[in-house]
């Protein structure tokens, strides 16, 4: 247990194990799917997988924005950019994800006017400090960074800024999570449901999950005690034969959510019919466009979108790693051609992705043990 | 982009009522209120930040929780990189 001392109440953590392990019936494999690349992340980070018993599998779900990002968007993004008098800005996140032609950074190397924000707030200000150029903004996230772009073109229409758009990339996570229970190769028991997301849209958009689909659902916190009561809270469900939804993490997630937050998005955004996941495929409803009302704020009205569309790499296998089927290390190019380092699928993009996440932490680990022991 | 940070909110602007500054570990920034104006915060109370939008109220325990969890799971420098950037990290600097 790598970092039990840093957990703040240890012994409390200790207990908790030892429930899940009393709970978790010997005869049975579960399969759970966490949702958010931040737990993703953090279960790497913690060790958990070495706290819960042999025969509680974690599966990492959809919700890194940056790993499911189809690469042809950000080629679009940056062709764009490339037009006279446009600063192309985008979150950090973003900067060293690799576009056909290469990365936002590596455009910048070649003389692209490309600027780091760290909120949709101060892209609209680069645009009041630069009247004379076009500020684009790559958005991407899902309902956790949705709000914040779309009260920032709110405020863009109502300052009549009319140098300033927004690239929409914005996705939903609810018809991800429903792509992932309808593919025939997926087996899940639960749901370890997505934190911060969830402080915006609420729980009740989960009940489905229970109600229609016969599976539990808890919306957990980001600490490694989160998880694991969550994991209780999944068993105990399990245990008594029950599917509903469940909130571990009352201290932020309301069951109704932010209803401010859910009104901008509301009045910036509608659905799109459908929308290409890297890994997934297309997915109807699944991603937001802007309504016309804001069509003066939209990147894709006020220039000419090429529409590029870029096939994963054949050996890549993204898509059976992100349902599940497949262990990140189980891909061909995981650790070989495929790294952090030179990522060529959507999983090693991100920290949160969990090819990076699992290489960070396991892969990287399991290199030093087999180094450190002579052969 | 998807980290949650935890700040207290030191001042209000009553002729901006979206903006207020908040302090994260020290640091002073503006953060825009507009994602909690059904219930906004009062100067003391605790918000969690994403990318420069208070998006939830906290308590002061969970706002010390959530640094330490940032801290553990060592993003707790990326989360300061972006708190020093909001504002484009120049004008909102707290005057020594």
């Amino acid at each position: 247990m790598r970092f039990v001392d840093e957990f703040r109440d240890p012994e409390v953590v200790t207990r908790t194990a030892e429930e899940i392990r009393r709970l978790a019936d010997p005869g049975r494999h579960y399969r759970f799917m966490e949702v958010c690349g931040g737990h993703t992340h953090a279960i790497y980070r913690f060790g958990l997988k070495d706290i819960l018993p042999a025969n509680i599998e974690l599966i990492h779900g959809p919700g890194c924005p940056v790993c499911v990002l189809p690469m042809g968007r950000i080629d679009d993004g940056l062709i764009l950019a490339q037009q006279p008098d446009v600063i192309f800005a985008a979150f950090g996140d973003m900067m060293r994800v690799p576009g056909t032609q290469g990365s936002p950074l590596e455009h910048k190397a070649r003389g692209m006017d490309v600027r780091i924000v760290y909120s949709p707030s101060d892209a609209l200000k680069l645009a009041k400090t630069n009247p004379d150029k076009h500020v684009m903004f790559f958005a991407i996230g899902f309902e956790t960074t949705a709000p914040s772009s779309a009260l920032t073109l709110i405020r863009a229409k109502a300052e009549s800024i009319r140098n300033f758009s927004l690239f929409c990339n914005h996705v939903t996570i609810i018809p991800a999570i429903r792509a992932i229970l309808d593919s025939p190769d997926m087996r899940l028991d639960a749901f370890i449901g997505p934190g911060h997301v969830s402080t915006v849209i609420g729980c009740r958009p989960y009940e489905w999950i229970a109600q229609d689909e016969g599976k539990p659902i808890v919306i957990s916190g980001f600490e490694p005690l989160d998880i694991l009561q969550s994991i209780v809270m999944v068993l105990r469900q399990l245990q008594a034969g029950k599917a509903k939804v469940e909130n571990q993490y009352k201290r932020v997630v309301s069951w109704e959510g932010n209803r401010a937050a859910l009104r901008a998005m509301a009045e910036v955004f509608q659905l799109r019919p459908y929308f290409e996941w890297r890994g997934l495929g297309f997915i109807s409803q699944s991603a937001l466009r802007i309504r016309d009302n804001y069509a003066e704020c939209d990147s894709e009205r006020r220039f000419s979108v090429p529409g590029v569309r870029v096939t994963d790499p054949k050996a890549a296998q993204c898509g059976e790693v992100l349902k599940g089927v497949l262990k990140p290390a189980q891909c061909k190019l995981f650790g070989r051609e495929c790294t952090p380092e030179h990522p060529v699928g959507a999983l090693m993009v991100s920290s949160e992705g969990s090819c990076a996440a699992y290489y960070n932490y396991e892969h990287r680990k399991a290199m030093a043990t087999s180094l450190a022991w002579p052969a | 982009m998807c980290l949650a940070i935890p700040g207290k909110i030191v001042e209000l602007f009553p002729g901006t009522p979206h903006l207020a500054t908040v302090e994260v570990a020290g640091v002073r920034r503006k953060v825009d209120l507009g994602l909690l104006q059904d219930d906004l915060p009062v100067s003391g109370d605790w918000v969690l930040i994403h990318v420069g939008f208070a998006m939830s109220k906290i308590s002061e325990q969970d706002a010390l929780d959530q640094m330490q969890t940032l801290r553990i799971l060592g993003e707790d420098e990326q989360a300061m990189q972006e708190v020093r950037g909001y504002g484009l990290g120049l004008e909102d600097r707290k005057p020594s």
